[in-house]
């Protein structure tokens, strides 16, 4: 059996603030195959972004407390420093912002910044760095990419510095891919095009991609599996299809039917009374439990684990037995 | 262009607009370059039945937020005219004061919107006091309101925006822009920011509202499925432009125009065994500066022709409207009867 | 980062005003707290000065010239003319610190009406204001004060209007930029959509918002304001002997710099304490007031 390329076991972020220890992630297990593409959902204050920031190890140190257990391809990642860490930001792992226009340096041309993060994780001549770069660009199908590549990040439109940025991740050829919202600020008809762009880049250069957002649909256009986050920690998870059509934990359930995809106009949609648990004040228990239309007091006795349901499902709900 | 809308003539639409224009000028530098000029709204017409709601949507660049503005008179139209119950607004101090009783505006940016150094109740009690209410009934105004948007009155009315949440204080700014008591409420992505769980909250909350309080809505958006849950009619805008506008069911279920047929197929398929295989267009909306003078999405559509080179005409197609070359087949468009 | 900005806005059970929130801040910094102890001392024995010391300011003995200090109850020793230095140091706290103040608090009303007008109407209103500060800011201030005051006559109130006019273009520019930047935001567009009109939308929603970094700022400039109005006194623009003023005094200490050094240095000290501690309480009221 071989090992997967990504596994975190029990990752937990702690932020330090003046008000006391903020427990963003709350020991989350991943794992992930070469080649696969795992979406994960949430709201905001989920720790889908801060997983994120973990995985690249781009928290600020001084700040941030990471436990629990991190390998990249055998790699011990929380471990990493200097040199090896710098090499591991952006040669092993790059990500994607969400937003472009200010995750790209506005003082360099878009053909700098690619040919410099190639520079700096190969040992190629300039040259050959900017011949990559023009390659890039190509291959995030940007229109007449030569002349492209001595534009700055202002000159050009929201879709095609996504498309920048994009090529600026993939330059060194990392063995994993994150995506952080990377298409929620774009417009309809240019974020269709990116997920695309993505899902085809991905499947030919076969990295492993973690692409986080906060939309059912864009998840399910690219994911294989999916990990729904709440308050910290995973609630579900799955293949694709079995979690977003036959979601079984009450969170990713209200999640679903309160999109307003399927609600019928003129009727109420089935919204998720309430709002998310503060993260310096979390209940007892499931942290779901007191939106939950299902909760019953053993929900408050202990925070429920990840139960496998066979092949790829696992739910953290102690009620899942009497609800499925 | 008529100015008759979507609605029997017998009944006077709540608010209606008329052929507004609006053309910012950009100067690149005072050094005798021509000046250049952003088409932000082009030949803007509609009908806002009593009672109802208007979609509009489109993505960034189309001029959504400008018409807002211009429907608020925060802007001045270039030339058009702006109905409210069917009576015309002047640019008169008083005529606009009494216009910005009945019609009032919740923004995108919950935060931004409110003024962080007022209480929640001293940002409500501000308009209905402008307007020569007293302190106390605007105050009972505001525990009223507050109370019916879902905050507790004891428990908010003292506390600042930045102690609450999103869409808490989306509540709040949905419940200052009713306290003037308005006819008709516009919302400039309103719920654009939110959580999608609280996002279905304002949602349900909105559709509550406007039945308790008899209002009619504008709610633009660039998220059509919020569009076709709430809307009772859809105007699609493109570069300044209406393209399509018509009941919300037909446009979504047959949409003609070759933008809107984009727009819908754009949309994420919210299941992962039926993906999206191919983008619908490519590239990104062109910014709305020195448009050329014929159609304004032909650059970019898939049926483009020679025809396409002059600017078409709203057409009618029983109850929607379209500004496409092919909605007529006189007009000699080859391909007319794809969006029949 | 999301997350921690949830966090940290954990509610409160009971809301607190913004300047009584900075005000805990604000007390909660070290040196901020250094500062106003020291200016709070100073400011209180100058005013106080004819209950703290028996001696006259005006009057000296010419046989205890230049006593050092800790000498025959002369805490602080004597000056070049044998007067009490420790009583001249309070007496001319009086007028060093009212001619560092004052002006600032006069730029302040008139540079921040300005600025607030060109802010908040903007198009050839705004055009107007800041071309003619910037014509003023032009010029090195000292010197500007040194023209105008040295243009005017020697004399406080000449000083005063030239220490005024030289503090108001920053003043402007600064509250002009606060105003543009808030008049933008959505809830002054809001305000105008319920129909209020300028002077409220500026009373209500402007002038709350655009106090605190008007503040910082000016702040700051008292410190500038002492060193330039003692500079005034230094060269004769300000101030006339025998009225105690600290840079009339440094001055006129000039001539014992080699026989008592530290007594001629003692004006400048005072300066300096007041100057230093007035900058940096701005600072700390700047990060005071810095709420996200």
């Amino acid at each position: 059996m071989n090992t997967p390329l990504l596994s975190a076991k029990d990752l937990t972020v702690q932020f330090r603030t003046p008000k006391g220890p903020i427990t963003a992630v709350n020991g989350i297990d991943l794992t992930l195959e070469r080649g696969e593409v795992l979406g994960i959902i949430g709201e905001s204050g989920s720790g889908k972004s801060v997983t994120m920031r973990a995985l690249l190890r781009i928290l600020p140190e001084a700040k941030t407390e990471i436990a629990g257990d991190l390998k990249l391809d055998g790699k011990d990642v929380l471990s990493l420093k200097g040199h090896d860490l710098a090499a591991y930001r952006g040669g092993d792992v790059s990500m994607v912002f969400q937003e472009p226009a200010t995750a790209l340096d506005p003082v360099f041309t878009i053909g700098t910044q690619i040919s410099e993060t190639v520079r700096r994780h190969r040992k190629v001549s300039r040259k050959d760095a900017q011949a990559r770069a023009l390659e890039m660009l190509e291959l995030v199908r940007i229109p007449s990419p030569a002349s492209r590549l001595g534009n700055y990040p202002h000159e050009m439109s929201g879709g095609m510095r996504q498309r920048a940025m994009i090529a600026l991740a993939l330059a060194a050829g990392p063995k994993l891919l994150l995506a952080d919202e990377p298409t929620t600020a774009l417009d309809a008809t240019v974020q269709i095009q990116v997920i695309l762009l993505l899902r085809e880049l991905q499947r030919e250069m076969g990295m492993a991609t973690i692409f986080v957002t906060h939309d059912v649909g864009v998840a399910a256009e690219i994911s294989d599996r999916i990990a729904v986050m709440y308050a910290g920690r995973i609630v579900e998870t799955g293949t694709a299809a079995e979690v977003l059509k036959n979601p079984k934990h009450p969170y990713t359930q209200g999640l679903l039917s309160s999109t307003v995809q399927g609600a019928v106009p003129g009727t109420p949609i089935k919204a998720i009374p309430g709002m998310p648990p503060d993260l310096a004040q979390m209940p007892p228990g499931c942290a779901f439990a007191p939106r939950c239309p299902l909760a019953t007091s053993a929900c408050q006795a202990a925070v429920p684990d990840l139960r496998a349901q066979g092949g790829e499902r696992r739910v953290a709900c102690v009620r899942l037995e009497e609800i499925a | 262009m008529t100015d008759q809308g979507l609605t029997p003539p017998q009944t006077v639409p709540a608010l209606s607009a008329t052929s507004l224009n609006k053309t910012f000028t950009v100067r690149e530098n005072g050094l005798g370059k021509p000046a250049r000029y952003v088409h932000a709204v082009s030949d803007f017409s509609f009908d806002l039945p009593v009672g109802s709601t208007l979609g509009i949507v489109g993505e960034s660049g189309c001029g959504k937020s400008t018409t807002a503005r211009l429907l608020m008179h925060l802007v001045k139209p270039d030339s058009g005219q702006i109905r409210l119950s069917g009576e015309p607004v002047s640019r008169a101090k008083r005529d606009l004061k009494q216009f910005r009783r009945k019609v009032q505006m919740v923004f995108q940016d919950s935060s931004a919107s409110l003024n962080p150094r007022l209480t929640i109740e001293q940002s409500i009690t501000f308009a209905p006091m402008v307007h020569g209410v007293s302190l106390r009934a605007a105050r009972e105004t505001a525990w009223r309101l507050l109370d019916r948007v879902g905050l507790d009155p004891a428990r908010f009315t003292g506390r600042y925006p930045h102690e609450l949440s999103g869409g808490q204080r989306q509540r709040v700014n949905i419940a200052r822009a009713l306290a003037l008591n308005p006819r008709v409420v516009i919302f400039d992505e309103a719920v654009s920011a939110l959580d999608k769980s609280v996002e279905a909250q304002v949602l349900n909350l909105l559709n509550e509202l406007k039945a308790e309080f008899g209002l009619s809505y504008i709610f633009i958006s660039h998220d059509l499925n919020v569009v076709r849950y709430i809307s009772d009619h859809v105007l699609v805008m493109y570069l300044g432009q209406v393209v399509e506008q018509g009941p919300v069911d037909q446009v979504y279920a047959t949409p003609r125009h070759p933008y809107t047929r984009a727009l819908l197929a754009s949309m994420p398929s919210p299941d992962p065994e039926q993906r999206t295989m191919a983008a619908p267009i490519t590239g990104d909306p062109p910014s709305p500066i020195d448009l050329p003078p014929g159609c304004r999405f032909a650059p970019r559509c898939a049926f483009a022709e020679s025809i396409c080179d002059t600017m078409p005409y709203e057409l009618r197609h029983g109850e929607t409207r379209v500004r496409c070359h092919m909605a007529d087949p006189k007009l000699g468009h080859s391909k007319a009867e794809v969006i029949q | 980062m999301t997350v921690s900005e949830n966090a940290l806005s954990a509610q409160p059970t009971r809301s607190q005003g913004y300047w009584s929130n900075v005000w805990r801040k604000l007390l909660r910094d070290r040196v901020s707290v250094a500062c106003m102890i020291v200016l709070a001392v100073i400011i209180l024995s100058a005013i106080f000065a004819p209950l703290l010391t028996s001696y006259d300011p005006a009057i000296g003995s010419v046989v205890q010239r230049l006593k050092p200090p800790l000498t025959d109850g002369y805490i602080l020793g004597t000056d070049e003319l044998g007067r009490d230095m420790l009583t001249r140091l309070l007496y001319g706290g009086r007028m060093s610190l009212i001619m560092g103040i004052l002006p600032v608090l006069l730029a302040l009303l008139i540079g921040g009406t300005l600025g607030t007008v060109a802010g908040f109407v903007g198009g050839w209103t705004n055009t107007i204001i800041m071309r003619a500060t910037d014509v003023v800011f032009a010029f090195p201030s000292i010197l500007l004060a040194v023209a105008i005051a040295g243009a005017l006559g020697s004399g406080l109130l000449n000083a005063l209007i030239a220490l005024t006019v030289v503090l108001i273009p920053p003043m402007v520019r600064v509250t002009e930029s606060a105003t543009t930047q808030v008049r933008s935001l959505d809830f002054v567009e809001a305000a105008r959509a319920s129909g209020a009109g300028g002077l409220t939308i500026i009373r209500v929603h402007i002038l709350g918002n655009i106090l605190a970094p008007i503040v910082v700022y000016a702040t700051s400039l008292l410190s500038v304001a002492i060193i330039m109005s003692a500079g005034l006194s230094f060269i004769g623009l300000g101030t006339k002997p025998p009225t105690p003023e600290w840079g009339l005094m440094l001055n006129t200490l000039r001539s014992a710099i080699y026989s008592q050094p530290l007594i001629a240095a003692l004006p400048g000290v005072f300066i300096f304490a007041v100057s230093l501690s007035f900058n940096l309480l701005s600072d700390g009221l700047r990060s005071a007031m810095d709420m996200s």
